[in-house]
């Protein structure tokens, strides 16, 4: 299972990557493994408001419909349009071409309540 | 032919049909499309004639104003009998069905429905009854009714129950309906219901329906309620909980005496989901488990046909202290007979309305004629007959269970009811072939699919429900053709991945059918 170690995870299996206030997300290797094959992603509307913990997006797979919660609060910057044609990036790729959206996070340290990778990779194993 | 011998080696060599009740061979006009009935229309064409009946010709502005009337008239297709009649039977062809083989569908009891049920359901005595003619005159149909509503009652052990309800989840959200009645007349505003991990997925849907908040308790390693994790949840705002025992994992909730005393220890109520009554019936009853509320899928476990989505039926039995609030009007027995003002005669049925009723769920008396069918398969069956399905349905789910385990992973190997759940967990790590992938192989075996990735709490679930209408050669043949398919995997071969090959569509696009649904012929153009 591929734990990249320079993202922070939440324990609902979402990673994320802060790039100044901006922070990108997206679902994990394990969360896509487990998923399986993705088939629909509904993104979050730009501008819209977020808090921690909160459904940000819905990922349909050939198995079941789950949410997606935001790891960190703040209003949405960016989403990624290529999902919605190939939600498969999801899959394929879930560091890099799967990104869901980024988040415009009101506050700094936004990251340091979630894991680390050792932890995460913790979490996933136990 | 020279010998005996060679006789017997003649017949151990000839193909033999397939053992079982299995679909196997091919639909017959194979993977062709067929168009739809507005494709087939030509103008003019119909399949019915009018008879002369006598009634004079009418202007249709004197019977119906003009402002009530369509603009343009309504497009039908346009087509003779025999085009209609054979544009639905190719449909049909193309269709597995329950009288076509075996349908292990878990947690939906597919069994076969017997037809005297329908025999019944279509005599004119019955069939022919407006539903707004008058208790006087439909007399049969009332006792009927009130018959049924007493067999139920004595199989779930209820003080009283509704006929009204569509199907299930129309039950269900009767029976949250009730609960809130329930406790508003005690002066009370509860806002929380409590639903297992492993719950069917219309009981959250019912419950927030139904005006409360769901919380969730898990399952614990038995895959039963976590009695600690109930505990810690209970308290004064918990309306009630819902309940399926046996629950979604095939396993009877032992502690439902405990479960039952703690939730009512708070003030709440129980509700029993009835979908997977099959498994107890003249066995063990909710009532006597300490349920308040209980709803029956008449089309599970009573057989009448799950049709195309319906018409179901759903009644929803309750305890003494909820009788008042039943849905109304209800048909009622009473005994001696009373008179009626101007009637022909004392009836012995009537219908009345509860005192406290929360009002109609369904235009008139229900989905009457799937009641008709539900009372003839009770009495024909009997109160030992009953028992035996109960029996012979769990003894056919504990068989496979046994036969199968070492074919897929049993996540709970404990002896199960009527259903048990398996997992190809360690195929998919292995040989990455997927429940999914099991459940579309098995087509082509003729087959129809078990429930595959429910319960949630289960990785790559196969829930496999056979009920007891299959016989023990059908069930040989279904766990051959999933130990096949999995020895086939564990070859190499990935042939599970490009399945259904033989159906009249193979792997469809669910998820685009679903978020942007086309159900109508003009949509489509």
């Amino acid at each position: 299972m591929n734990v990249p170690d320079d993202l922070r995870y939440s324990s609902d299996h979402e990673w994320a990557r802060a790039d100044g206030s901006r922070v990108r997300i997206g679902i994990t290797d394990y969360a896509q493994d487990a998923l399986g094959d993705i088939v629909f992603v509904d993104l979050p509307a730009l501008g819209s408001d977020c808090a921690v913990g909160g459904t940000i997006g819905e990922v349909e797979s050939t198995k079941s419909v789950s949410e997606v919660f935001a790891p960190v609060g703040g209003t949405v910057a960016a989403v990624n349009g290529a999902l919605t044609d190939a939600p498969e990036l999801m899959n394929e790729d879930p560091y890099g071409q799967g990104w869901l959206c980024e988040i415009e996070v009101a506050e700094d340290g936004a990251l340091d309540a979630l894991l680390d990778a050792a932890a995460y990779r913790q979490l996933t194993e136990s | 032919m020279t010998s005996e011998t060679d006789a017997k080696q003649i017949a151990d060599a000839a193909p033999r049909p397939a053992a079982g009740g299995r679909a196997a061979s091919a639909p017959l006009l194979g993977r062709a499309t067929e168009p739809t009935i507005f494709e087939l229309s030509q103008p003019g064409r119909r399949s019915v004639q009018l008879l002369t009946t006598g009634v004079p010709e009418w202007p249709v502005d004197e019977l119906v104003p003009v402002e009530h009337r369509r603009d343009v008239p309504v497009r039908l297709a346009e087509v003779s009998e025999r085009d209609l009649v054979g544009h639905f039977t190719r449909l049909s062809h193309r269709q597995f069905s329950v009288d076509l083989g075996a349908y292990p569908l878990g947690s939906c009891t597919m069994k076969y429905n017997p037809k005297i049920c329908d025999a019944v359901a279509v005599l004119p005595g019955l069939a022919a009854v407006h539903p707004g003619a008058p208790a006087s005159l439909t007399q049969g149909w009332l006792s009927l009714l009130v018959e049924l509503e007493e067999v139920l009652c004595a199989i779930t052990g209820m003080a009283a129950a509704t006929l009204q309800p569509a199907a299930g989840a129309a039950g269900e959200l009767t029976g949250l309906l009730l609960m809130r009645a329930f406790h508003a007349a005690n002066g009370e505003q509860r806002h929380r219901v409590i639903i297992p991990d492993s719950a069917h997925g219309t009981n959250p849907a019912s419950v927030t329906l139904g005006g409360y908040e769901v919380t969730t308790v898990p399952s614990d390693e038995r895959g039963c309620v976590d009695m600690g994790a109930l505990r810690e949840v209970l308290d004064t705002d918990v309306a009630g909980i819902m309940l399926t025992n046996p629950n979604t994992l095939g396993l009877f909730e032992e502690e439902i005496a405990e479960i039952a005393a703690a939730v009512h220890e708070v003030g709440g109520l129980l509700y029993y989901d009835g979908a997977n009554l099959n498994a107890i019936l003249g066995v063990v009853r909710p009532g006597d488990m300490g349920f308040d509320i209980v709803h029956m899928n008449l089309h599970k476990t009573f057989a009448t046909p799950h049709g195309g989505g319906g018409p179901g039926a759903g009644p929803v039995a309750v305890s003494e202290r909820l009788v008042d609030f039943l849905p109304g009007p209800r048909p009622v027995r009473r005994l001696g007979g009373v008179s009626e003002g101007n009637t022909f005669s004392p009836s012995e049925f009537a219908w009345v309305e509860p005192s406290r009723s929360i009002g109609r769920v369904h235009s008139w008396h229900g989905n009457a004629l799937v009641l008709a069918r539900a009372l003839t398969y009770i009495l024909v069956h009997g109160s030992d007959g009953l028992q035996r399905v109960a029996e012979r349905a769990v003894l056919n789910a504990n068989w496979l269970r046994v036969r199968l385990a070492g074919v897929f992973d049993v996540p709970f190997d404990r002896p199960c009811m009527h259903e048990v759940v398996l997992s190809a967990s360690t195929l998919r790590k292995e040989h990455s072939v997927k429940a999914l992938d099991v459940a579309k192989r098995l087509l082509e075996e003729g087959f129809h699919s078990p429930t595959v990735y429910f319960p949630l709490i289960v990785d790559e679930a196969l829930m496999i429900e056979p009920t007891e209408t299959e016989s023990l050669q059908t069930l040989e043949a279904l766990a051959d053709a999933l130990e096949a398919i999995v020895v086939e995997a564990r070859s190499g071969d990935q042939s599970a991945w490009a399945a259904p090959r033989t159906t009249p569509v193979s792997r469809i696009d669910e998820a685009r059918a679903a978020r942007t649904l086309v159900a109508t012929f003009d949509a489509r153009r």
